[in-house]
């Protein structure tokens, strides 16, 4: 099984059933491909959607109908659309139960940085900072290192998203905790041993109570 | 009543050059594409544009700063344009893109405030971030959170699904957005429509923008793929 669809069946798995979710570009967008049968879950886009579908049939486009990466999608029967004031207020208003995002970087502080590499990469933050500061929960979905370069680190090097606002973090070597005791390793891939996590992680690790093996599908 | 349907030259006619524009939509998605081609030929300059994000090259605000008309962009995405980044580190002062990044969510909030006689409003994003550079922070209940100010513009240019004459608005899908709020925000609001009705074809239950904040309607809008 590929890298992205281990972390994204993971993700998966921590979703409730009647859960407001909001899942950014990428490899998030993955996880609702993943959601047992017997979870229904709300997704909600931020440029003005809740209960939105899956990705639209090729052919059966509504050109006025796109995800918040300008994919065309469809809307579940009991859907709405909304401007995007209602949109963030809904957001900021802890309304989202979880909401699952990229990283470049988190710290053991539970801070992200996600939006910007200054003098090099400025897309901007789009609804990123207002996500991680509504939403109840804050799950990162990232590969664990970037070219073996470590991106759970002691403290973020890059321009903060948000401080304090990351509650998880799910890679493919692993899912971690994120709360005032630092970074705890929760879950761990067959093949990895807790020294490779340590390795791979600048942040000091604690080992959780009931480390167990990483629940992916297909592990 | 006064006729509010022009064409989109006449629509733009006034726009002249430093003005400050909002445009409606989402990547594109909801950007009245009609009054856009309209800013291009008439190519006024060193506008100050809000809108969501630049939109693709080719499509919505992204052929305004192709033509260099764009002085000022004032946004909260602008990566899925690589002119932005291209014009933004141009050594060329006069073709130099000055770049506002706001959060998405008090972008809408600002504009919001704006049309609706707001000083100002609270909000916890941002917090400990650069975005709170020069910003004060009050804290609430335990939290802190930034004072944020209006945004407001002296036009906007809109897209509508369905416009009657007075100017009474429905948005079809995601190409609301920001379209709602930016019709209360700026002193001479435009709608691009692709269909214009008789006043009382629109059930009142769906309206979602009041023909009182329409100066101007433009017929010929259409759904447009992105990019």
């Amino acid at each position: 099984m590929d890298v992205k669809s281990i972390i994204a069946s993971r993700v998966a798995q921590e979703l409730s059933d009647g859960d407001v979710v909001n899942l950014g570009i990428g490899l998030p967008t993955m996880v609702a491909d993943f959601i047992p049968p017997d979870i229904d879950i709300v997704l909600q886009s931020e440029n003005g959607i809740m209960g939105m579908g899956a990705a639209a049939e090729p052919g059966m486009e509504d050109v006025d109908v796109v995800n918040a990466g300008a994919q065309y999608v469809t809307v579940k029967p009991g859907g709405m659309f909304f401007d995007s004031a209602t949109s963030f207020g809904i957001i900021r208003g802890g309304h989202v139960d979880v909401t699952v995002l990229g990283a470049l970087e988190v710290d053991e502080k539970g801070n992200l940085a996600n939006w910007i590499i200054p003098g090099r990469m400025v897309p901007g933050m789009g609804g990123a900072m207002d996500l991680v500061v509504g939403a109840k929960k804050v799950i990162v979905a990232m590969t664990h290192t970037q070219k073996g370069k470590p991106k759970i680190l002691k403290e973020c090097t890059l321009p903060y998203t948000a401080v304090g606002v990351v509650n998880m973090i799910v890679t493919e070597m692993g899912v971690m905790t994120v709360d005032d005791t630092g970074v705890t390793l929760t879950e761990i891939h067959p093949d990895c041993s807790i020294e490779d996590v340590q390795a791979a992680t600048e942040a000091e690790l604690n080992v959780g109570e009931h480390l167990k093996p990483m629940g992916s599908i297909g592990l | 009543m006064k006729n509010k349907i022009v064409t989109a030259d006449e629509a733009v006619a006034r726009i002249g050059d430093g003005a400050t524009v909002m445009v409606g939509g989402f990547m594109a998605c909801g950007t009245p594409e009609i009054l856009i081609d309209a800013l291009v030929r008439k190519n006024v300059k060193n506008l100050t544009i809000i809108c969501n994000d630049a939109g693709v090259p080719g499509r919505g605000v992204g052929k305004l700063l192709s033509n260099g008309q764009i002085k000022t962009l004032i946004a909260s995405h602008v990566g899925l344009n690589p002119e932005v980044a291209e014009r933004m580190n141009t050594d060329d002062p006069g073709d130099k893109l000055h770049c506002k990044l706001i959060p998405q969510g008090t972008l809408a909030e600002r504009i919001r405030a704006g049309g609706s006689g707001l000083g100002g409003f609270l909000t916890p994003t941002g917090v400990g971030t650069i975005v709170a550079e020069g910003k004060e922070v009050i804290r609430r209940d335990g939290r802190d959170y930034l004072v944020e100010f209006p945004l407001k513009a002296d036009f906007a240019l809109i897209r509508g699904t369905r416009t009657d004459t007075f100017g009474n608005t429905v948005y079809n899908g995601t190409t609301r957005t920001f379209n709602p709020m930016m019709a209360t925000a700026a002193e001479y609001v435009i709608v691009g429509a692709c269909e214009i009705v008789e006043v009382g074809d629109i059930h009142p239950n769906d309206v979602a923008t009041s023909g009182i904040f329409v100066d101007a309607i433009v017929g010929g809008e259409k759904p447009w793929p992105i990019g």
